[in-house]
């Protein structure tokens, strides 16, 4: 039964066009952020003042920036930062979203309010303002910045979890857990929570491009990731302060953030479109 | 529909609080705090002289009662004086700045309206069309576009190779001599590249959740009847599917106030405009917490006022929601 299913999961993933790309972008991006120190042409860091700001050439494939370095060889680099900040604040955000949500689905009543009054609460800010607010206090640093995209970020997966505990707590298998003597906390996270796990799947895939958007406008406001490391926002803060010189150093991270954002949501949408085609919409 | 509005009024109340609370907490426990900015670089400052200006901000009180005074003084529409060198009462600096984020806001909400609707419908009715197609993959694209960084092309493209539109401030620097309709072309111009970034995140959302509705009201019963009537398909489409499919549209509307307010701080700091924005971003980095408790106070009240103003047309305009 699990394999049909699993097959049937395979047939609809791999027939979608979109899909298949979104997924080959993202492993690319893996690829070549692992590969990092193999195959940038130069050191990220390395400072050329004789080369400062030189156009897209054969020696320099996407130019230089205001020091000298290469481009492409600081964005190739730039990619770990983006994939580090998206899982890791996404992982935060799973974390608190499910636990949160699962709580708030399971028990219901006055456990159920205050979660979801939370939520409300959470989501009348104009949620930059509040990172921003954080950021501007904290030494900014890619830590800082994963923690706090990570927790303002929760709350539509709390919302998802939520609405899943409460259709399936009343399941005969959650009451066959019941009478057995299983705990609560057996039964919310052993044989509940996996039940819940493909719409969080889902949310999460959508979440890591979020937050690789949210870092990248971070960083290009000078408060995300600092230079000297090399993140594709900083690298737009460059471009935005050679505006009228250096068209390169504006266009191709910008690019690299929209192929990269955009592949994450294709592969999203692809799996929730697989999992259940009547979600599709 | 009164009571209504009056219960939803008195339930905001519990709301803010909470909000205020939880912005008072984050601010206050970040480490760091604003005698830092001011004393950190001066070798001269002693331990003491810190202490003086930490309580002359009433920084050295139990954060319960810095957050009791400052509630007791919102009451009367009182949010404190500025850190800042300057020292004005936060409430006016919020005040001269927030109408041109606001027109900026409304505009590009009217922009997301007029565009991302017709799109949405017309990609429903024409399904799998090639202009089905064509706004498809602008909806992808949209999702994923960092806006920043289409303000930066935008701004080489039309601000710098072309020559057509400034790219910073609202107004050029002889604004003061211009003839009352060249000022007004001046500052239409200095708008055009804030307004249509700030829409183009919200149009990809809107045209295509408007084409998941259309899609799912083409197909209902009255949709066959009003055909099986005879009556023509425009009549159909654009009478009776449409005024349904846009429905809960007011809502998405409400809901993405906070995403616009939050959005301005990014454009307001690219295009240098003096919006909410722009001086949210300075308080933040200059740690001004009486401007910064002020403006996520403001920005979630406004947030709270859209939710309501989408809630109650939602309930004008279909009556089958309608509350008792």
């Amino acid at each position: 039964m699990k394999a049909i299913l699993k097959s049937e999961f395979w047939y609809r993933f791999s027939r979608n066009r979109l899909t298949v790309a979104g997924t080959i972008l993202v492993i690319l991006l893996f690829v070549v952020s692992f590969l990092a120190p193999w195959i940038s042409p130069y050191d990220p860091g390395e400072i050329n003042l004789r080369m400062v700001l030189s156009p897209p050439s054969g020696g320099h494939l996407l130019g230089t920036d205001q020091l000298g370095r290469d481009v492409l060889s600081r964005m190739i680099w730039g990619s770990r930062i983006s994939l580090k900040v998206g899982f890791v604040a996404t992982g935060i955000a799973i974390l608190i979203g499910a636990v949160l949500g699962a709580l708030a689905g399971y028990y219901g009543k006055w456990v159920d309010t205050i979660v979801m009054r939370f939520v409300d609460i959470m989501l009348c800010f104009p949620s930059f303002f509040l990172i921003l607010a954080v950021i501007a206090f904290l030494e900014p640093s890619i830590w800082n910045i994963m923690i706090v995209i990570g927790l303002t970020s929760w709350m539509g997966i709390t919302r998802l979890v939520r609405a899943d505990f409460i259709t399936l707590r009343e399941r005969e298998f959650v009451q066959a857990a019941r009478a057995i003597g299983a705990s609560d906390f057996r039964i919310i996270f052993i044989h509940v929570l996996p039940n819940a796990m493909a719409s969080v799947l889902v949310a999460a895939t959508l979440g890591v491009a979020g937050a690789i958007l949210t870092e990248s406008a971070l960083s290009f406001l000078g408060i995300g990731v600092q230079p000297p490391t090399p993140s594709w926002g900083n690298i737009l803060t460059a471009g935005k302060d050679n505006i009228d010189i250096a068209w390169w150093l504006s266009l191709y991270p910008g690019l690299a953030i929209l192929i990269t954002v955009l592949g994450f949501n294709l592969l999203g949408e692809g799996i929730r479109d697989s999992l259940d085609p009547r979600l599709r919409n | 529909m009164l009571r209504y509005i009056t219960k939803r009024l008195i339930f905001m109340i519990p709301l803010l609080i909470g909000i205020t609370i939880i912005s008072f907490i984050v601010i206050h426990l970040a480490p760091g705090s604003p005698t830092d900015l001011q004393t950190e670089m001066n070798p001269r400052v002693s331990a003491e002289m810190k202490e003086r200006i930490r309580a002359m901000y009433d920084l050295d009180k139990p954060l319960y009662q810095q957050y009791l005074s400052w509630l007791g003084k919102l009451v009367t529409l009182d949010l404190g004086n500025s850190f800042a060198t300057d020292h004005r009462p936060v409430f006016d600096k919020i005040l001269e700045r927030i109408p041109v984020t606001i027109i900026i806001n409304i505009l590009s909400m009217i922009l997301i309206i007029i565009v991302a609707i017709p799109m949405g419908v017309l990609s429903a009715v024409h399904q799998d069309s090639l202009f089905d197609k064509i706004t498809g993959v602008f909806v992808f694209v949209g999702f994923a576009m960092p806006t920043f960084w289409l303000a930066l092309l935008l701004m080489i493209l039309f601000g710098i190779h072309l020559g057509w539109l400034p790219i910073s401030g609202i107004r050029s620097l002889n604004y003061e001599y211009l003839a009352p309709g060249a000022a007004f072309i001046d500052l239409v111009k200095h708008l055009v590249l804030p307004v249509l970034l700030s829409a183009f995140g919200g149009l990809a959302g809107l045209s295509r959740y408007m084409r998941a509705n259309m899609l799912e009201v083409i197909r209902q019963d009255y949709i066959t009847t009003a055909r099986a009537k005879g009556l023509s398909e425009r009549v159909v489409i654009y009478k009776h599917a449409l005024r349904n499919a846009l429905l809960p549209v007011i809502t998405i509307l409400g809901l993405s106030v906070p995403g616009l307010i939050g959005g301005s701080v990014i454009f307001e700091t690219i295009f240098a405009i003096p919006g909410m924005g722009q001086l949210f971003y300075m308080s933040a980095m200059s740690r001004d917490y009486p401007v910064i408790m002020g403006i996520l106070f403001i920005g979630a009240v406004l947030t709270l006022i859209g939710n309501l103003i989408a809630d109650v047309s939602y309930a004008l305009a279909d009556p089958r929601i309608r509350v008792a």
